[in-house]
Formats: structure tokens, sequence, C-alpha cells
């Protein structure tokens, strides 16, 4: 595997060895050991064309445990905003010797389009494409459910998930049917009719409109953020009429059973998608979704850039 | 393909190599065994079993893997990462025996000195491998050694073992020169 770029590139086994790989790592980083030798002189770009907190601190802590050497680089501040094109940029990175791009852009298919570049010899990881994937979300989402849920399993084989709110516009959503699907997991997308994209009903998971009575079914409630800058078009007549169809809040937690737990990939809308109480429950498991991000995007550069580079491997 | 060792000669290797560890030591109180996944893991737990026998007490036994340390990475195919258990009382001041089965270019017990080094400052660092082949590359040895096995370097030493292939025995594959 050279890159990463949608969660259709990987098989069962690629997906649990990913899950496995994190699980020794996040040992690691949990003990005394911050830092490993294993990419010293590798150099990974994060190029962001697109706001981030979460994924862009998370790759460069990741990429800095493993000691490579990060350059940040952002659409404002370089010549991204001057209107230099994707591929201009790619030439540069190229010229620097990037080892591994990483990037997030607001047009779906962006870093297809850089990994399909025949003279980029370096790694390209998604990190957010706009409304197409985002696999190293759904890699710690799977990472999180199985350390909670898991049993000791290697995959999600008989977890219920739903997945609610703005599916339409959510990466996060996509990549994570693809990835529980593939895990053995059932998912349920809960969203109101407009907040469902064209061709839901191929996708590999059930739908409904009743948050209700998906919530005592399920063993992890996902919660979306209603992605007000991509909607150009009016999808609910306004907040307080979401919040109280498609909101999780206190009454709406007492549905669930006990042993499920409530994840979002932040950053959360609080009081539109969840309520703050919620959000800072004992069963929520947000912020450890952020710590499991750095183990998990460990294991993915980890998995990309330390083994022999492709086309080498027989030797 | 020819056998070096049998399973009673290995039986027998580890439990010299266990009285050894506790003459050169003066018994089990400050060691930590640390076997090197996967094979000198289970090594590691046999001498600890074996030195609880002959001491009456139990010793601190943990594994170490050293894939994050490897120099040769990108030489070879993706290895899986296998897990580091280290005992709980740390390794701080103690004296560590670092087991593996092949003993060969040096580089692997490279690798474990900085994995060790990043987990704390032992008081010692001792060596015991089932098989020493020969052809290092670094300057380092083993101070417990089963078997020295002159080998060619186009040779390949196998160890299995029950846990893992179901019987006890070391192969030599290919032709010496």
């Amino acid at each position: 595997m050279r890159h990463l770029l949608s969660i259709n590139d990987l098989s069962l086994t690629d997906a649990i060895g990913i899950l496995d790989t994190a699980t020794e790592l996040s040992r690691i980083s949990d003990g005394q050991v911050k830092k490993l030798p294993t990419l010293r002189g590798r150099t990974i770009v994060n190029l962001f064309a697109e706001d981030s907190t979460r994924t862009r601190i998370s790759f460069e802590a990741a990429a800095k445990r493993l000691s490579a050497d990060v350059i940040n680089f952002s659409a404002k501040g370089s010549s991204i905003s001057k209107g230099e094109s994707l591929k201009d940029t790619a030439m540069t990175l190229q010229a620097m010797g990037a080892d591994a791009v990483v990037i997030r852009h607001g047009a779906s298919g962006a870093p297809q389009r850089l990994a399909d570049l025949e003279w980029m010899t370096g790694s390209v990881i998604n990190a957010g494409d706009g409304t197409h994937e985002h696999p190293s979300q759904a890699l710690l989402d799977a990472f999180t459910i199985r350390k909670h849920l898991g049993k000791g399993a290697a995959d999600l084989a008989g977890i219920k998930v739903a997945i609610v709110g703005d599916v339409l516009h959510s990466r996060v959503a996509r990549s994570n049917v693809l990835l529980l699907n593939l895990l053995g997991a059932h998912v349920t997308l809960v969203a109101p009719p407009t907040l469902l994209p064209v061709g839901v009903e191929s996708w590999p998971a059930t739908i409904s409109y009743d948050l209700d009575s998906v919530l005592s079914q399920v063993d992890v409630v996902m919660m979306l953020r209603v992605q007000q800058e991509r909607m150009s078009d009016l999808f609910f007549p306004n907040a307080r009429e979401y919040s109280r169809y498609f909101g999780l809040n206190l009454q709406r937690l007492a549905l669930m059973q006990p042993h499920a737990i409530i994840m979002h990939p932040g950053p959360m809308n609080r009081g539109l998608e969840i309520a703050a109480e919620v959000a800072d429950s004992a069963r929520s498991v947000i912020v450890e979704q952020v710590a499991n991000g750095v183990s998990v995007r460990m294991a993915i550069l980890y998995v990309l850039l330390a083994g022999a580079p492709s086309g080498s491997e027989s030797n | 393909m020819s056998v070096a060792l049998s399973a009673p000669d290995i039986s027998r290797a580890l439990i010299r190599i266990s009285h050894e560890i506790l003459e050169r030591n003066q018994g089990a109180e400050n060691i930590i065994l640390l076997g090197i996944p996967t094979r000198g893991a289970h090594l590691a737990t046999r001498i600890s079993q074996t030195i609880s026998t002959i001491e009456g007490r139990d010793v601190a036994v943990g594994m170490l893997d050293i894939t994050m340390h490897r120099d040769d990475l990108r030489m070879r195919p993706l290895r899986a990462i296998m897990p580091t258990s280290i005992p709980s009382s740390g390794i701080e001041g103690r004296d560590v025996v670092l087991i593996d089965d092949v003993f060969f270019s040096g580089r692997t017990i490279r690798a474990a000195l900085d994995a060790l080094g990043e987990i704390g400052r032992p008081r010692s660092v001792q060596l015991a491998v089932l098989v020493d082949r020969g052809h290092r590359e670094l300057p380092i040895r083993a101070d417990y050694v089963g078997k020295n096995l002159p080998t060619s370097p186009t040779q390949s030493v196998r160890v299995h073992l029950t846990e893992i292939d179901g019987i006890d025995e070391v192969l030599i594959e290919g032709e010496s020169n």
C-alpha cells in the first residue's frame, strides 16, 4: 500500500493491520516513551488547503513521535491563496523531496489527483477531501469502538452503529460507513431526508428518519457536525427544529443502552446536534477519539512509510 | 537441510543458560528477563520457569519489541509490530537479560539496546541466545550461548519451538561453501 486515499483502498487485513499497529503504538504513547526513531530523516508535508485543528495537529504529533521532519503548509499564508494550482504546489513539494503529503482539500478527489501525478514519488494521505472521504478519521473511530466494545475481537462483527445528522456533507460518514461495514459492523444512518445524499440507498447501511426508535437499538451513537459552511441551501427550517428532531440531549441519552457510547468527529456545534451536558457526559468518548487519533495516524504513517518502497519488495 | 539442535539439545542448553545467568548475577533477585518477539519471548518464558524451579522464587520476565528501532526497515517488506511488556517494577537499576533465538549480524541487539534506552537505565544489560551463527556486523557479543553454529552467510538458520511450530528443533538450510 502506497497511498491512503479512500477506505476502498483497504482490504479487511489492511484495516485490521492498521488497528493492531495502532494498539501497540498506543501502549508506547501511554508509557514513558514518547518518541520512536522509526521515520528519522523522512519528510512529511501537511498540506492543508482547508481549515482544521484536530486532524492537522494529530498528523503533526504522529509524525513527530516517529521522528519524521514535518513541514506545515496551509492555504492561508501560502501561494495557494495567490491562486497557485494544486499541480504546481505538488511540483514544489516533490522538488523539496517530501516522502509523504498529508492533504486536506475542499475539492473532492484532490488527493486522488495528487496521487495520479506520475512524477510524484511520495505517499499521499487523504486527510479529508470535500464531501468525499476522511479515511484516517474512520480508522480512529473504528479503533475507539473496538477498544470500548470489541471484547478482544479483531473486527467489529455484530456491533450496531448509528450515524446521525448531516450525512450529505459528511466525508466522515462516508468513510465510516465503508470501514464499519468492512469490519462487520451494522450501520444505521439517521438524518432528515434533505441531508442524505443522492444514491444513499446503495450504501451498505440502513436508513432511518426517526432518532428515538434507533437509539435503544445501537451500541454506538456517532453524531455528525451540521456543516453550515457547506450549506448553500436551506436543508432544515431552523436550528431549533433540527435540534428537537436530530439533536442528542439528556432525554435521548436516557434511551440509550447502558454500555452504548457517544462519538463526534469534532468540531462540535454544542446545542445544535449535541447538547453540552451530553458531550461532557461519562458516556462520551469524544476527547478519547482525539487521543486515539494520534496512535492511529502513527500506524498509518508506519504502514505507508516504514517498509521497503513499493516495487522493491521482492528484494 | 540438517538438524543442528534436537529437542533434548535445546532443553539442556536452556537449563545450562539458566544456571549461568544465576551464577553470574548471584541469584534471581535483581534480574529481568526480556525476550525479543516472537521466539525470543518464548525462550524467555522457558528460562524464567527453569530459574523459578531452581531458585524457588519467581523471576521478572517481559518482552521487548524492537521493530520501531530497526535500521533495516526500508530494506524489507513491512514488519508487524509485536507487543512490548515491561514488568511493572521497571528496568531502572536492574540487571536486564535480553533473550533472542538466533544471534547473527548483531543489528537486532543494537535496536534492542536503543529500545531499552528509551525505557530506562538498567544497571547492566546481558545477552542470552540459543544459537550464535557468527558473521557479526557490529561490536556486540553474547554473554550466554546455547550453541555456536559455524555457518556460511548464504545459509539460513531456522529455530522451531513447540509454542509456535509444534516442535523443538534448530535447522540449518542451504549448503556451506
